[in-house]
């Protein structure tokens, strides 16, 4: 019974299992902290008292196994906790902030992880296109100009840091040419055309990085594929090139293709993090930056999670899709 | 909406053009067949492709030399000035030098002549830093914010070439030291991530069995968080622990990033060290009864030489951009150390003076630059590297 | 007619290969004629440029090659001057190609049917309906299983001798007056090589097609063609009809080639029974984790003796092999070692237990350490067994160098990427012998060289039996090779001892039916071998059918 479904639920399951490994990992590693939350929120100079109320309130006396658990359930529906930042003492005093309250770590980060989301599509729906014709292109004419071109592109592109290319683009399209705007701040209530053109720089630098890792990469498999033997066969049944790229190398070029797509888009869920920070742009990375500056644990923890579970997702995503694609797995003997 | 108009006629031009260079090219009687057949062949595309490239250089002469738009043409200036010095560096090394270096010379693209050559400059600045920087990296003069150039009528100051920061330090001084600095703890970070992963790779490609599957599932766990969130996770943490020693901090960030990193080496080597180990040679040495420390370094290491040196420039850039975007978010190397990172992001404001004071809007760039060309210059050389050996293969 | 007007011509053809950055000829200058209806085969070693040559017969180059000079002349037609959509028009419909491996040579993507109807439709040669109809056809010709069926299978789901005979239809698909054969048997077993040359010869015959015929194997090109052409190094040596190059070839080259299988060492005669083996199988049954490969297999081995081990692929030769050296520790039975057992892992056994069993290697490539010299490569054996350092141990490899036929003086500094692959093997031996074992392996040693250097190698190594005293087993799927060297035989199929005897035996009938499949299976230089075969077994009872009926 190794049908694909079989090897498909195998996988998911897998998935599933890194995850729970993640989610223990960032746990435990936040329990290294010196001391526990209690001290850190309250300083050096609180008082016995104060922090024995404010653990008991975290339910920092039961042990670790437990809290994890305390932990994770909230997770699963939605509670993060309470953030240090946010939180005053009347909130840890008097009854608990639930989830959705105004001190919670999840009602922070939703506004936060739409417009992250926002920026990651716009790129996405630049470089994805983009990154596929040129890089295909640099396949069919691999060794030109133009693709020796491409190559010292694409490596100084990927080599650069992303504030660097950050501040050329700033520098060339806000600053000496007034296109877009050098700071991204943005509002709930913004209309969609000023909200596109204030992610447009942030979304661009993405492009740019990302689309070079893309093109390499699609490059890369387009050569490797039409080197294969069936190729050459097709090519001396005399059929047109046209039709040897659709017919014969595109249904194998699927998986590979797929899985250039979905590796770039988990590659951007690590690069909104400085770009945010460059652009002010309200996301989730920026204030994954911050809370790490002010200590903030459960912000940080949250943060690491949704980042960690958007990576594990996107590289699941990849590894089914290319399951699903593949010919000999699809035709079982 | 005048803009919009203006592109699509530009593309529908280009589009057009390729069309016409091609019947163009058709119809003049070359004195050559092949250039007569050539034209024949041709793809839309790459006719497309000349159009595009004649725009392309047109519109450079047009910013190079009737706008004469400032940073286009230090762009450009450097690129055609990095390009020659390349070209030189190739030049002298095809002459000078033993047969083999000579011949190696010669193979060599201007790409990777270039990225030796800066590598090369690179490593001599940060080992001689003290003796090329006018003045010390910490050390704060009586002017602060002097503007770059040197001109004091611009308000700069001919003791300060790239002026002051907002606490009076020379910043070329810091530019200098920050060659030492970042590059410094980079390398030290990179060759700590490959002892961890090269010999763990190693000894789960020798052992295989549950060495193998315990190491490979735990490096599977850790790669499944992108590295930067873990390392500001860990960063975090260890800033905590380390309070306000700044000196511990780094050395906190050094390990935690040769940790994380070690998992990508670790891969590396183990599936180069499988490859090696279905070889005849080595099963002739496991019959011969030899120890697995003879295995690693005398049967083993020796084959995974090169891949490892490719990996090596590959790490060592992905370390370098990971320290220089922690400096950047102001959790990396502590002042009042000089770094690359760091001083982007003090400076980064100077940007918006580009329209009447363009070199100090170049200033965040140079540092940020710095970083991008060493990174280009060893992602160029592995590049070739990996191509030679490929090209090997075939 | 013929003469005058041939369906192919080539004249003065130069290629050019890439080599880093330089261009390097690797065909210099080759002439070519092929008549319609006619076969010609295409004989030379690795590098001889035969495959180059064949496919710039259909005007077609791979990637990093380029034709310098001269012309290809398809029907009066000029390839290389011709533009792309001239040369597109020809191949597939009257030019077509049959590659060496047909399992990558078939897109996994698509059905074998849909893959056999592309050309024709595509060429408006037949419609759809009519080409898949002509499939069926042409499948039942080739003596293809469920020919209405099996061509709706995908590639993967198709034996590797079926997908050959496939790919010949899909060639024959537009009734095309050329077709390419380039190895297309070279990847298969003996038994269904036979039935893919009979199945190819049938149908080239019928339709009259011309045929280029590339190979490395004299006796599979004397089956095949009319003319045989050979090359070395990309030039042409001689051409000649295939009756008569075979009776009489004139320059020195071709007569080296038809010689080198006349070394045959007399068999010795078989050891006293009361003689205790050098190595002793007893019973032993493995598995690959829970896949089982060994049944039951027992067979001994004396001293002075060569025990050949014959069997094709998956017979479970080689798993034999770790077995004994204890890379594989078998599931039940033992090896014993001059009477007394081995500890079944090798990590068990002793220096000396270790020392005595020795091992020699199909790849010289892989069995060689490319970053060491032939001095520690020869030297580590000698320092580690027998403790010798310094100016001891350098004198005794070159004595063993010198045991090799090679010169010490010239050879000992060199790295195994400066040898050739004959020398390279003969590293290998040494190696084996600087442990002054008693008992080597050889694992399918010459197959992977050229005839004339595998003959010396299997000479140098009956010469170092007979004055050292070894005993080999010799795993090989090659017949000739065990009748060149073999005291006794071992036949496996499917994990199990079909047959087991003394060499002289094995080769005269009775026996075994698949020993006689075996040896039956096995080209022979003799034109009228294929046919004779044909009449003799009737062609049902040849290859894999023959071979399945039996299990």
């Amino acid at each position: 019974m190794h049908s694909v479904l079989f090897i498909v639920i195998r996988r998911l399951g897998l998935g599933v299992l890194t995850l729970f490994a993640v989610s223990v990992m960032i746990f435990l590693s936040v329990n290294m902290l010196p001391g526990d939350f209690a001290e850190a929120i309250l300083g050096q100079g609180a008082t016995p008292e104060a922090i024995a109320a404010i653990r008991e309130d975290l339910g920092l006396n039961k042990p670790a196994v437990t809290r994890y658990f305390d932990w994770l359930f909230g997770v699963l529906t939605g509670d993060f906790g309470t953030s240090f930042a946010q939180a005053n003492f009347s909130a840890f005093a008097g009854e608990a902030t639930g989830k959705g309250g105004i001190g919670s770590v999840a009602a922070q980060l939703e506004p936060r992880f739409m417009n992250t989301l926002f920026l990651a599509m716009v790129s996405a729906l630049i470089s994805v296109p983009l990154s596929l014709t040129l890089g295909i292109l640099a396949a069919l004419f691999r060794n030109s100009a133009y693709d020796r071109a491409v190559n010292i592109g694409t490596l100084s592109s990927i080599s650069s840091p992303e504030f660097f290319l950050a501040y050329v683009l700033i520098l060339f399209l806000a600053v000496l040419t007034p296109i877009f705007p050098s700071l991204s701040n943005i509002y709930a209530d913004m209309s969609m055309a000023d909200r596109l053109e204030r992610t447009m720089l942030p979304a661009l630098t993405l492009t740019l990085v990302v689309t070079a890792h893309m093109m390499r990469m699609t490059r890369a498999a387009i050569i490797n594929l039409l080197a294969s033997p069936y190729i050459e066969m097709a090519r001396l049944k005399g059929i047109s090139p046209f039709r040897v790229i659709v017919v014969h190398a595109l249904p194998n070029a699927l998986a590979p293709i797929i899985n250039v797509i979905a590796l770039n888009l988990a590659y951007l869920v690590t690069g909104v993090v400085v770009v945010e920070v460059v652009f002010v742009y309200p996301g989730i990375g920026q204030l994954f930056v911050d809370s790490v500056k002010i200590r903030d644990i459960p912000v940080v923890q949250a943060c690491c999670l949704i980042f960690a579970a958007a990576y594990i997702l996107l590289n699941l995503m990849a590894d089914v899709l290319s399951i699903i694609s593949n010919p000999r797995l699809r035709h079982p003997k | 909406m005048t803009t919009v108009l203006t592109l699509l006629a530009w593309a529908i031009a280009l589009l057009l053009g390729g069309w016409v260079f091609r019947l163009a090219g058709q119809r003049i009687p070359w004195p050559r067949a092949s250039t007569r057949e050539y034209f024949r062949d041709m793809d839309y595309m790459v006719a497309f492709g000349f159009v595009l490239a004649i725009a392309a250089v047109y519109w450079a002469v047009i910013l190079y030399f009737v706008r004469e738009v400032t940073f286009f043409r230090w762009a450009l200036n450097a690129i055609v000035f990095f390009a020659a010095c390349g070209f030189l560096f190739r030049l002298v090394g095809r002459h000078v030098g033993h047969d083999a270096s000579r011949k190696i010379f010669r193979q060599m693209p201007i790409t990777a002549a270039f990225g030796i050559l800066t590598i090369f400059v690179y490593a001599t600045l940060a080992v001689f830093a003290d003796f090329f920087a006018p003045y010390g990296q910490a050390e704060i003069f009586e002017k602060i914010n002097v503007l770059p150039g040197g001109d004091p009528a611009l308000g700069g100051d001919p003791r300060f070439l790239l002026g002051t920061d907002q606490l009076g330090r020379d910043l070329l001084s810091r530019l200098i030291y920050g060659a030492q600095n970042t590059v410094g703890i980079a390398f030290v970070t990179t060759c700590l991530t490959f002892l961890i992963g090269a010999t763990v790779g190693f000894l789960a490609a020798a052992l295989g069995g549950w060495v193998d599957q315990v190491a490979s599932r735990i490096v599977d766990a850790l790669m499944a968080i992108p590295q930067l969130i873990f390392a500001l996770l860990l960063m975090t943490i260890a800033t905590a622990w380390a309070g306000s020693d700044k000196a511990l901090i780094m050395i906190y960030m050094v390990l935690i990033i040769a940790f994380l990193d070690s998992t990508r080496v670790y891969r590396l080597a183990r599936a180069v060290g499988l490859n090696i180990v279905v070889m005849d040679y080595i099963e002739a040495a496991k019959l011969r009864g030899e120890t697995l420390t003879y295995l690693i370094f005398r049967e083993i290491l020796p084959n995974a030489t090169a891949p490892l040196l490719a990996e090596f420039g590959l790490r060592f850039c992905f370390v370098f951009l990971t320290i220089a975007a922690l400096s950047f978010l102001g959790i990396g190397i502590q002042p009042p150390l000089a770094d690359w990172g760091t001083m982007v992001r003090d400076l980064s404001q100077f940007i918006n003076f580009a329209a009447f004071s363009p070199l100090t809007a170049a200033l965040p760039l140079m540092a940020a630059g710095a970083i991008a060309l060493l990174t280009v210059a060893v992602n160029f050389v592995v590049d070739w590297m990996l191509h030679k050996t490929s090209g090997l293969k075939e | 007619m013929a003469d005058t007007n041939p369906l192919v011509r080539i004249r003065g053809l130069k290629i050019e290969g890439r080599s880093d950055e330089d261009w390097i000829q690797i065909v210099n200058g080759v002439d070519l004629d092929l008549n319609s209806g006619e076969v010609l085969g295409l004989i030379g070693e690795s590098g001889a440029g035969k495959s180059t040559v064949g496919l710039a017969a259909m005007g077609f180059t791979r990637d990093g090659c380029r034709i310098s000079a001269g012309t290809v002349e398809f029907d009066g037609i000029d390839l290389i001057a011709a533009d792309a959509a001239t040369r597109r028009a020809l191949l597939g419909r009257r030019i077509a190609y049959v590659a060496q491996s047909a399992a990558a040579s078939f897109n996994p993507a698509h059905r074998i049917i849909d893959q056999h109807t592309e050309a024709p439709v595509q060429h408006k040669v037949f419609s759809m309906s009519n080409s898949q109809a002509d499939a069926m056809e042409l499948y039942e010709r080739l003596r293809l299983p469920n020919p209405t069926e099996i061509g709706f299978r995908y590639p993967h789901q198709v034996s590797g001798g079926q997908l050959q005979r496939a790919m010949t239809a899909m060639a024959m698909s537009c009734r095309p007056d050329l077709i390419i054969f380039d190895e297309p048997t070279t990847a298969l077993d003996v038994t269904t090589q036979i039935e893919v040359l009979a199945a190819i010869r049938d149908i080239v015959e019928q339709f009259n097609t011309a045929a280029i015929y590339i190979t490395h194997d004299l006796a599979v090109v004397a089956q095949m063609a009319d003319r045989i052409k050979v090359l070395l190094k990309g030039d042409e040596v001689e051409e000649a009809p295939t009756r008569t190059m075979l009776a009489d070839p004139q320059e020195d080259y071709t007569k080296t080639l038809w010689a080198v299988r006349s070394f045959q060492r007399t068999q010795k005669p078989p050891a006293p029974s009361s003689d205790v083996p050098v190595i002793s199988i007893r019973n032993v049954t493995a598995a690959y984790g829970s896949v089982p490969v060994l049944h039951d297999i027992s067979f001994d081995i004396h001293a002075g003796r060569t025990v050949a081990v014959v069997g094709e692929s998956g017979s479970g030769k080689s798993t034999a092999a770790r077995c004994i050296t204890g890379l594989l520790p078998p599931l039940e039975g033992q090896i014993e070692f001059e009477g007394a057992p081995l500890p079944r892992d090798y990590r068990k056994r002793s220096k000396d237990q270790l020392r005595q069993a020795q091992m020699i290697y199909q790849m010289a490539d892989t069995a060689l350490n490319p970053r060491k010299r032939i001095f520690e490569i020869i030297g580590r054996p000698v320092e580690f067994y027998l403790g010798l350092r310094g100016a001891e141990k350098r004198r005794r490899v070159e004595q063993l160098m010198e045991q090799i036929e090679m010169d010490p003086g010239q050879y000992i500094d060199r790295l195994p990427s400066e040898l050739s692959g004959g020398q390279k093997q003969r590293i290998g031996i040494a190696r084996a012998l600087a442990a002054e074992p008693r008992f080597i392996i050889c694992d399918e040693v010459t197959s992977a060289l050229d005839q004339l250097v595998a003959e010396g190698i299997l000479k140098l190594l009956a010469n170092l039996q007979d004055s050292l005293d070894l005993s080999y087993m010799f795993i090989t799927h090659d017949l000739a090779t065990v009748r060149a060297i073999a005291d006794s035989v071992v036949v496996m199929k499917e994990g199990r001892v079909v047959e087991a005897g003394p060499k002289d035996e094995m080769f005269t009938p009775p026996h075994h039916p698949y020993t006689d499949l075996l040896l039956s299976s096995v080209p022979e230089m003799d034109p009228d071998w294929l046919t004779g075969l044909l009449e003799a077994r009737g062609v049902d009872n040849i290859g894999d059918s023959a071979s399945a009926r039996m299990s």
